[in-house]
């Protein structure tokens, strides 16, 4: 899994309100050579069928799947949760998915990812929390910070909905508050390849 | 404190917690997934006011109840009546006219929660004039959720979803046909139980359960790893008649599992299966 230039193996991304287009954001600035696996919560209602995929398929060079229970975690892959099951890394570095109880009255729920992948990933993880209008994914980020992990957060102006960031910066002590337009060009720092 | 090694080293108690409460309680949990124990352990411990995972392993050996509660918070009950209406719809459209071909059917329903989902069958069976030549067995090793699907009552505020559920899986008539309504809570309509046999059965410990031509098991072997989903794959193949039928959640599947080339896919998305007739 691990990617030469880096001794970072995995970004997490947490989403909601607003987080389509700033996701994609995100994705489009990534270089081609971008090989750090991915793994996207993006709050959605739970009766959807999941479109996220086809819609973020070609939107950047990665390969875009919903993720499917105990399959392994990849490089050059973008995973994306489920409507309604939460997404979880397992400890063989597979993934998880769970229909336990919704977390901060979310299913997918970004603290389960986070905290999921702090466990397996520690200090060699990246976990980034976007726009959204609640405070699912403080507690993970925090989480992914105790473990040694890179925390990053974007900025309350350039938020669609910015309740969540701003959770995510009081709760966590957060590495890098970016303005949405840079985070790309930030991860493609320090994937080296 | 910054501690390397940190989930290598916690892995190792909830390992041993698991251990402990299979050797002193016969439970065994050592073969779910870890992440998902994990979760639930640690909220658990965080309201105990534990600081790690070894003194939870301390008081399971000593308290019985502690045992109890760790018990209820490793099974996930959460259930719904018609959950996916979709997949009812394929079961009605391409499993019941074979079952219809039998003069005797018997179905099980492992890790039945609290029965929403046997109920649901229940009345897919009285809408297609089944019922009455049917056998259910809804089985679970939760015996407080077993008691729970008994009872067959729930909540005035989960119907609607209900409710909504059954239209979406084209029900025939009216869901309130199939409960008495009290203040605020619901009674599932007794006859809909005759034909209803509850009883424990743990799916990592216990055998066959046999000759049957259909077995829904689904949302539970998600919780579990790949050795034992296949142990659990080889128990049902064992149970069901040749030509009989799985049907599993959603998000599980049997391809990865070494009997995945004696069952035929039926339908992909809705996960159901179908036992060749011969090895
Ligand atoms: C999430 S519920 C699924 C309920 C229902 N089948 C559905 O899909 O709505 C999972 C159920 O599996 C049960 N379960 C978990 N492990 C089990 C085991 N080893 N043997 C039998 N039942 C088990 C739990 O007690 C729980 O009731």
């Amino acid at each position: 899994m691990n990617c030469n230039g880096t001794h970072y193996r995995a970004v997490v991304i947490g989403a909601s309100a607003g987080g389509l287009a700033a996701v994609e954001t995100v994705l489009k600035e990534l270089k081609t050579s971008f090989c750090l696996p991915i793994l996207l919560v993006q709050h959605i209602s739970p009766h959807t069928q999941s479109y996220l995929a086809t819609h973020f398929e070609d939107k950047c060079a990665l390969k875009v799947k919903e993720a499917d229970d105990k399959e392994p975690i990849k490089r050059g892959y973008f995973y994306i949760a489920p409507p309604n099951y939460h997404l979880l890394v397992e400890y063989d570095g597979c993934v998880a998915l769970s229909i336990d109880p919704p977390v901060n009255f979310s299913r997918p729920s970004i603290d389960v990812l986070f905290e999921s992948a702090a466990d397996y990933f520690g200090k060699e993880l990246i976990g980034i929390v976007l726009t959204g209008a609640n405070s699912d994914g403080a507690l993970g980020l925090k989480k992914i910070k105790e473990r040694g992990g890179l925390t990053v957060v974007q900025t309350i102006e350039t938020s669609e909905a910015p309740a969540m960031p701003a959770a995510a910066i009081q709760t966590a002590c957060v590495d890098h508050i970016l303005p949405l337009e840079e985070i790309g060009e930030f991860l493609n720092e320090i994937c080296e390849c | 404190m910054f501690e390397e090694n940190k989930t290598e080293n916690e892995y190792l108690e909830i390992q041993l917690l698991l251990e402990a409460i299979y050797r002193k309680y016969g439970y065994d949990f050592r073969e779910y997934s870890v992440a998902h124990t994990r979760r639930r352990l640690e909220y658990r411990r965080a309201r105990e006011g534990m600081t790690n995972y070894s003194s939870m392993q301390h008081k399971v050996i000593h308290e019985p109840a502690f045992f109890e509660q760790l018990l209820l918070d490793l099974s996930i009950n959460v259930t719904e009546m018609f959950r996916d209406p979709w997949f009812y719809q394929k079961v009605r459209e391409l499993v019941f006219p074979h079952l219809q071909t039998y003069p005797f059917v018997k179905v099980w329903h492992a890790g039945c929660s609290a029965g929403q989902e046997v109920y649901s069958m229940a009345i897919m069976l009285e809408e297609a004039l089944m019922r009455e030549r049917t056998q259910l067995y809804a089985t679970d090793f939760n015996e407080a959720i077993l008691e729970k699907a008994k009872n067959g009552i729930y909540p005035m505020d989960v119907v609607r979803q209900y409710t909504t559920n059954y239209q979406a899986a084209n029900g025939a008539t009216s869901f309130s046909d199939y409960y008495t309504a009290d203040y605020d809570s619901v009674i599932i309509k007794s006859q809909l139980k005759e034909k209803i046999l509850f009883s424990p059965h743990n799916l990592a410990t216990d055998g066959v359960f046999g000759e049957m031509h259909l077995i829904f098991c689904r949302n539970v072997l998600i919780y579990f790893n790949r050795e034992l989903q296949n142990r659990v794959f080889n128990l049902f193949y064992e149970s069901l008649v040749p030509g009989g039928f799985l049907c599993l959640g959603s998000k599980e599947s049997l391809r990865f599992s070494d009997v995945a080339s004696k069952f035929e896919l039926v339908s992909e998305r809705e996960k159901i299966y179908r036992k060749k007739r011969e090895g």
